[in-house]
């Protein structure tokens, strides 16, 4: 459940990224995961160039976090400046292949230079554990989820609350009025790419602090299951995206856990009988080990996608789906 | 009048072409012969993603499940695996029509999705069907998991086995050269079948469901049908091109259907040019053959600036796809070949509200 939390946070964040390009252009960018990637590569470097050195470790993830952060931003723009400005007013297929194509390049790109070997974090961070309500927490949890929800705060408030977010939420909902009005509105688009950008550095350190490891090729699978967070709650709305990240790394977590017990079909006595011996004596017959966690966020999105299109907190939408 | 009377000696010239081209190639070296066959099977299944992609503006990234089931059912029914040892053309149907109910399986569900939403659920699909793939060898081993099935039999029609050298009058037809034959064969019906698929009333109520699928509806189209028959038409070319990979390769595992050979199909039909059967062929020719040209040029040329591997082939020959996607849809969005009506629709720039 903590684990699921954590996790969830990371996917709202990452989801965040997703929804708010997607809110303000319809487009699912799906380089994003890539950049989430380069974040936590350029903090694995930052981090353990500063680590050898003999800083303390809290200023050393500070500092990698802030050397993540701008390159990020730098791609992110360059991304959107050009593989997907050229393109908004092309049919939709166009920029959805484009992104591919960025994610492909970004992907061997930091493969060029990371190499294509599993990176290990230093593990310099050392684990405190606390005991809350029961269940065992690590600071670095602690610290992951209360960052996530500040993230958040101040996500809403940029949005709610700034000249920017009320541009941005102009844009979104029509382009050429909000031009009209004195929007800018490439500059807008921009700022969503970066601030997106920004939020996925963060993720990636978060992600590669919580785990350890980073490689080339984590991105994608972050990406789309931070996709399918986004999707469930509700893609191009922001509150959304935070509780779909959240549950679906609770869903994730628990299912793993559970669903080698729920799949055993020795547990119930019908199929046990049937099965004679293979159940004698406390044997097992799982049916899906948690080897499937990975299934667990692509069934989600497909069933939401299917039920319920808008997501959980989305408003019906017409066209979107 | 002149294109009429060249129709035909051009035909006969590139039909003898490719008779002929094993032999040229086997003179490069026996590898290229196999070189040309996976080739060949790209062929097959950038077309079989055409009718989806193409025809019916349905992107799919998890063609390469289809692949995958295809060859899974051929691997399963000839192999030491069950004991089963079916002859192929029993095999193939088989496995044609599994992967044309796992395109019902995706199509069913995701009618109502379009575009992006759609790419995504399929490549969701897609990794749904290789995590199954690399875990059903538990509790009843099916797919003997990451470790794959080896020991596939090779296609044999009577005496001939095609896993073996065989002389004709003379002349040595090599297992790969009679591969060779069986895909052009069977390359030759499939184009066929896109070729009339798309000037028939079938492939019209395509095109008009990509262009505006309620207009389509309003037309009187069947769009749920279509789209449907879309899906399973595609699938089951992949799952064809799925079980003649088993039979050529005699050894599968999941790792053969990850997410980028998906997208490496995706590159082809949309560098060839969506929706248009040269493009697509010239598109999946030109990605297959990428990465052995990468293989006879960037090797010596590294070795002789730097005395060593810098950078690999593999890693360029992405690079170049990810390159090729982004360049080709922002200089020639409908492709190096562009098919009339696609070519309309993409340069149109679409209007706002």
């Amino acid at each position: 459940m903590v684990n699921g939390l954590t996790l969830g946070a990371v996917y709202a964040i990452v989801a965040l990224g997703y929804t708010m390009v997607y809110g303000i252009i319809q487009l699912i960018n799906f380089a994003h995961g890539e950049l989430v990637m380069i974040g936590a590569m350029v903090a694995f470097t930052v981090i353990n160039l500063l680590a050898a050195a003999g800083m303390p470790p809290l200023m050393v993830v500070l500092i990698g976090t802030a050397c993540a952060i701008p390159v990020c931003m730098l791609v992110g723009y360059a991304m959107e400046r050009l593989a997907y400005r050229p393109l908004r007013h092309a049919p939709r297929l166009a920029p959805l292949i484009t992104a591919i194509g960025v994610s492909i390049i970004l992907q061997h790109l930091a493969m060029l230079v990371w190499s294509r070997n599993v990176l290990a974090f230093p593990q310099i961070i050392p684990l405190t554990t606390y005991s809350f309500l029961g269940a065992v927490v690590t600071g670095v949890q602690i610290t992951i989820v209360a960052l996530c929800f500040a993230m958040m705060a101040g996500l809403a408030l940029l949005v709610y609350r700034t000249r920017l977010g009320t541009a941005m939420r102009a844009t979104a909902q029509n382009p050429q009025v909000a031009r009209l009005m004195g929007v800018d509105v490439n500059r807008v688009i921009a700022a969503t790419f970066v601030i997106g950008a920004a939020l996925g550095a963060v993720a990636g350190v978060m992600f590669g602090t919580y785990y350890g490891v980073a490689q080339y090729t984590m991105g994608s699978v972050l990406g789309l299951k931070a996709f399918a967070a986004a999707v469930l709650g509700g893609i191009g709305n922001v509150p959304g995206a935070m509780v779909g990240g959240l549950l679906l790394g609770v869903v994730e977590a628990l299912g793993a856990g559970y669903i080698g017990e729920i799949s055993d079909l020795c547990r119930y006595d019908m199929l046990a009988a049937s099965l004679g011996e293979r159940c004698a004596d406390g044997g097992h017959f799982v049916l899906f080990g948690s080897n499937y966690q990975d299934v667990f966020a692509f069934v989600v999105l497909i069933l939401v996608l299917v039920f319920r299109p808008s997501g959980l907190l989305g408003e019906r939408v017409g066209d979107r789906a | 009048m002149n294109r009429a009377k060249l129709l035909w000696p051009g035909i006969a010239l590139i039909a003898i072409s490719l008779l002929l081209l094993p032999f040229a190639l086997s003179y490069a070296g026996t590898a290229w012969v196999r070189i040309a066959n996976f080739a060949m099977l790209y062929v097959l299944l950038a077309l079989g993603l055409n009718i989806v992609v193409g025809f019916a503006g349905l992107l799919d990234l998890g063609y390469i499940a289809f692949y995958a089931v295809g060859a899974y059912v051929y691997a399963l029914l000839a192999s030491p695996q069950f004991g089963l040892h079916l002859p192929f053309w029993v095999i193939l149907p088989i496995g044609a029509a599994v992967a044309a109910l796992f395109g019902v399986m995706l199509g069913a569900p995701t009618l109502k999705l379009r575009g992006d939403y759609l790419a995504i659920v399929t490549l969701g699909f897609g990794e749904i069907v290789r995590i199954f793939l690399n875990n059903l060898s538990q509790p009843v081993n099916i797919t003997r998991g990451p470790q794959g099935i080896a020991g596939i039999d090779p296609v044999r029609v009577g005496s001939v086995d095609f896993s073996r050298s065989d002389s004709l009058l003379g002349v040595v037809f090599t297992g790969s050269m009679k591969y060779y034959y069986l895909l052009l064969l069977l390359l030759l019906a499939i184009v066929l079948i896109n070729v009339r698929l798309q000037n028939s009333r079938i492939g019209r109520a395509w095109e008009a469901i990509r262009e505006d699928e309620v207009a389509a509806r309003a037309m009187g189209i069947d769009t749920t049908g279509m789209k449907l028959l879309a899906f399973a038409m595609g699938a089951s070319f992949g799952g064809i091109a799925g079980g003649m990979f088993a039979a050529i390769q005699a050894f599968i595992s999941p790792e053969s259907f990850v997410l980028v050979e998906s997208v490496m199909v995706v590159s082809m039909v949309v560098l060839g040019g969506m929706g248009n059967v040269a493009g697509v062929i010239l598109g999946a020719l030109l990605l297959a053959f990428v990465p052995e040209i990468l293989r006879w040029t960037v090797e010596p040329v590294q070795q002789a600036l730097f005395g060593k591997m810098l950078v690999e082939p593999e890693v360029i020959r992405m690079l170049i796809f990810g390159l090729a996607l982004v360049l080709v849809m922002l200089f020639r969005p409908a492709g190096l070949l562009p098919s009339a009506v696609r070519k309309r629709e993409l340069t149109h720039e679409r209007t706002e509200p």
